[in-house]
């Protein structure tokens, strides 16, 4: 199968600077590829190039069969990407900023709604202009516009800046889900708690190249601090959400979230548990 | 491409009316160039109705400068800028639809000047037709160059000095022109005057830029 | 091959050439039109002036900003797209800006004794006041700090805008002036007859200048490759920096040529080079 990303050797410069300094990629599709590295190390110029924005100067780069090098406007359309800064207005309101960008990627705007409503942006936020919304309520509304728009690449980059525990479950209930309808994910991650549940392969980046790569078995489970209720439930019975310590053996099904960073509480390692 | 057009004008109008900057700000400042005009000019009506006409349209070219500042600035952080490249929208459109919004702000603005003109001066409009048949060509020009413009200087730092520079200088002929023409309509011009020639100049500089526009915005946008 | 060529002995040895003729014909011009020519009628000695102001206000407007117009054209057209023509139409610009400002000078001068002003706003004069600005606004937005490509761009948009608006400008100056009825005795026509021994002073007035712009514009073309392969180098350098950023802090991948996961066995060198583009620059010719 073609991959979704394919770099080799790519070269790419900001004025004189070479952000990438020949970097070697392959994401297949459907794959989620989390990179990582120190600050510099050319993660936020990666995604860019893969957008289109950044262009590429020597190598090869092609993505979701688009080449880079000669035309990088035309796989535009097909990426989404969640920036530093959101792409958003800050004089329109939420549901005006999703209608905008939904409609100039030429999508339908029927998934607008149920966008709105999967990243709990619905009701009176729908309407409020997004220049008074919070950093986290503007990642959503960023997100909800990836969500509606469905593209087949997704260019995340550190997204769990900025959101709140329940906001991080979403975006990997969303990053689940658009794996599974078959788009590719590309997460710039500072953050390797949130980040590494979610990636089947981590890519390490230095100086514009990278140095190291490993696969994980992807576990179907985020982790998140979790909230902490008062064993009510009896040893062997979980409810879902829960933490319940020292309950849970690896190997035991749980449904739902379990996991906690804590490190009072042994934490569960990743690939042992499984969502029913 | 039309249809991208549609859309983007309306975002930029709909940003305007939320956040009133050129009619609050823009509009304020060409009514106070039109008052620096006659307090340079004296106090007596004579020099100011004769100038009226030019006056009017160096009122409209610096609201221009501003208006077309304005446009560019609403997409002045990063994210807004990368947003519209990722968009997906027809370049064409981007720019039809950017040249579209400053247009219709300054046909407003040139509706106020008008009535400036015509009380603070005193000046006497003959005829009406030709008045607007000159403001409409002649904005759509500016409209069209000034959004050239504005893309080109978009990412650079020195912009804010860099564009009336640039814009003022292109657009000279649409002074002239524009001139011309209100001056004939005004009865202020030299006897005989018609403001036909200049009314064609005025369309086939709207018309040279638009196009140009269409055709080289894409390539504008290609940058890295 | 990877390095830009900065020079080569026959492209520098045509410049040197071109630069002798263009510096004697245009001896010739003043000898010729200072000494040999007679004086006009109406005009007396100030027709000299004819022998030089045509030919530098050509050469300003048609040979320089043309040939900018032209080579922005040809580097926005995806098919022709090369360095070149960038190169080109920014030092036939700046040339241009040195021609279109000895235009005024010579004009102004040629008026002044007519007029009695140093400045009429007579039609050419204007129109080419006006072409300056619009040069220097070219001028200026090349200096805007950036890369090569995002500057090459700029700069041949701005030029192709520049140059629509030559012709548009020409003829709205050119109404300006003469639609206006009761205009104008002022500015009597400055064009004097011309025969014999003046045509033929007049044609190598033109020769020479061109010849002059042309060898001042070979000379400005090899500066920006030069300035190019100085930029080569600081790119090698800064490559070299970034990889070391990506050695690892035991010092193993200190002495390597770059960390770990190498898949080529490139220099800086290389990457930098292919970086900059495939073709080594081309010097005129």
């Amino acid at each position: 199968m073609a991959s979704a990303v394919f770099l080799r050797a790519a070269v790419a410069l900001t004025g004189r600077f070479p952000a990438l300094a020949g970097i070697d990629l392959i994401a297949a599709p459907g794959e989620i590829l989390v990179l990582e590295g120190p600050n510099g190390a050319g993660k936020t110029s990666v995604l860019r190039a893969c957008a289109g924005l950044l262009s590429i100067t020597g190598g090869e780069a092609m993505v979701l069969g688009h080449d880079l090098r000669r035309h990088p406007s035309s796989v535009r359309r097909h990426v989404g990407m969640l920036g530093h800064a959101a792409a958003l207005y800050d004089e329109l309101s939420v549901v005006e900023n999703v209608r905008f960008a939904v409609r100039a990627s030429g999508a339908g705007v029927d998934g607008i709604d149920g966008a709105l409503d999967r990243l709990g942006l619905a009701g009176r936020l729908r309407r409020t202009a997004v220049g008074r919304l919070s950093a986290g309520q503007r990642r959503r509304v960023a997100l909800a516009v990836l969500v509606a728009r469905r593209p087949a690449l997704w260019l995340l980059d550190e997204p769990h800046a900025a959101l709140d525990a329940e906001a991080r479950a979403l975006l990997g209930d969303v990053v689940t889900e658009a794996v599974s309808g078959g788009a590719t994910v590309l997460l710039a991650s500072h953050e390797p708690q949130a980040s590494l549940p979610l990636a089947d392969r981590v890519v390490s980046l230095a100086g514009g190249r990278v140095v190291g790569e490993r696969s994980l078995s992807r576990a179907p489970a985020v982790m998140t601090p979790a909230v902490m209720t008062p064993a009510v439930v009896a040893p062997g019975v979980v409810a879902p959400g829960v933490v319940v310590p020292g309950v849970v053996a690896p190997g035991v099904v749980v449904p739902g979230v379990v996991a906690d960073t804590k490190p009072a509480i042994p934490p569960f390692v990743v690939g042992d548990v499984h969502v029913a | 491409m039309w249809r991208d057009a549609l859309l983007v004008a309306g975002k930029d109008l709909r940003i305007e009316m939320r956040s009133r900057v050129v009619l609050n700000q823009v509009a304020p400042f060409a009514i106070v160039v039109l008052a620096l005009f006659a307090f340079a000019l004296g106090p007596d009506r004579a020099p100011m109705v004769q100038g009226a006409a030019g006056l009017f349209w160096v009122a409209v070219l610096f609201a221009a400068v501003l208006a077309t500042q304005r446009s560019f600035a609403l997409e002045a952080n990063d994210g807004t800028r990368d947003g519209l490249r990722l968009s997906g929208l027809d370049p064409a459109g981007i720019f039809l639809g950017k040249a579209a919004a400053v247009a219709v702000q300054l046909i407003v603005l040139e509706v106020l000047l008008t009535g400036g003109v015509v009380l603070l001066y005193g000046a006497h409009v003959r005829s009406y037709g030709s008045v607007v048949a000159a403001c409409a060509a002649g904005t759509a020009g500016l409209a069209a160059v000034g959004t050239l413009y504005g893309a080109l200087a978009a990412g650079v730092r020195v912009r804010e000095t860099l564009l009336p520079f640039l814009l003022l200088p292109v657009v000279a002929p649409v002074l002239l022109a524009g001139t011309r023409a209100w001056q004939a309509a005004l009865g202020t011009g030299p006897g005989g005057d018609t403001a036909d020639p200049w009314l064609s100049l005025l369309l086939v500089f709207a018309a040279v830029y638009l196009a140009l526009g269409v055709v080289i915005f894409g390539s504008l946008q290609e940058s890295g | 091959m990877t390095r830009p060529v900065a020079s080569s002995k026959r492209s520098t040895r045509l410049v040197r050439i071109i630069g002798v003729v263009a510096v004697v014909s245009l001896a010739a011009t003043v000898w010729l039109g200072l000494w040999v020519t007679p004086p006009d009628k109406t005009q007396g000695q100030l027709v000299r002036l004819v022998y030089i102001h045509p030919p530098i206000a050509w050469v300003a407007l048609y040979l320089a900003f043309g040939t900018a117009a032209l080579g922005s054209v040809l580097w926005l057209w995806p098919r022709t797209r090369s360095r070149f023509w960038d190169r080109l139409a920014a030092s036939a610009m700046e040339v241009g800006v040195v021609f279109t400002a000895l235009t005024l000078v010579t004009g102004a001068i040629w008026g002044r004794p007519t007029w009695g002003v140093w400045w009429a706003w007579d039609a050419r004069l204007t129109s080419t006041a006006l072409l300056l600005v619009l040069q220097l606004g070219y001028l200026a937005l090349r200096r805007v700090p950036g890369d090569a490509d995002a500057r090459a761009r700029r700069c041949a948009v701005g030029a192709v805008i520049a140059g629509v608006d030559v012709p548009i400008v020409h003829f709205s100056v050119d109404w300006w002036k003469t639609l206006h009825q009761g205009a104008t005795v002022l500015n009597p026509d400055l064009t004097p007859t011309i025969h014999g021994i003046m045509a033929w002073t007049l044609l190598l007035g033109f020769v020479a200048l061109t010849l002059v712009f042309v060898w001042m514009l070979m000379v400005r073309y090899r500066i920006q490759v030069l300035s190019e392969v100085l930029e080569g180098a600081e790119l090698e350098m800064a490559l070299h920096e970034r990889w070391a950023e990506g050695a690892p802090p035991d010092g193993h991948g200190a002495t390597d040529a770059g960390p770990v996961a190498v898949v080529d066995e490139e220099t800086p060198a290389q990457v930098g080079s292919r970086a900059r583009g495939e073709q080594p620059a081309e010097l005129v010719p």
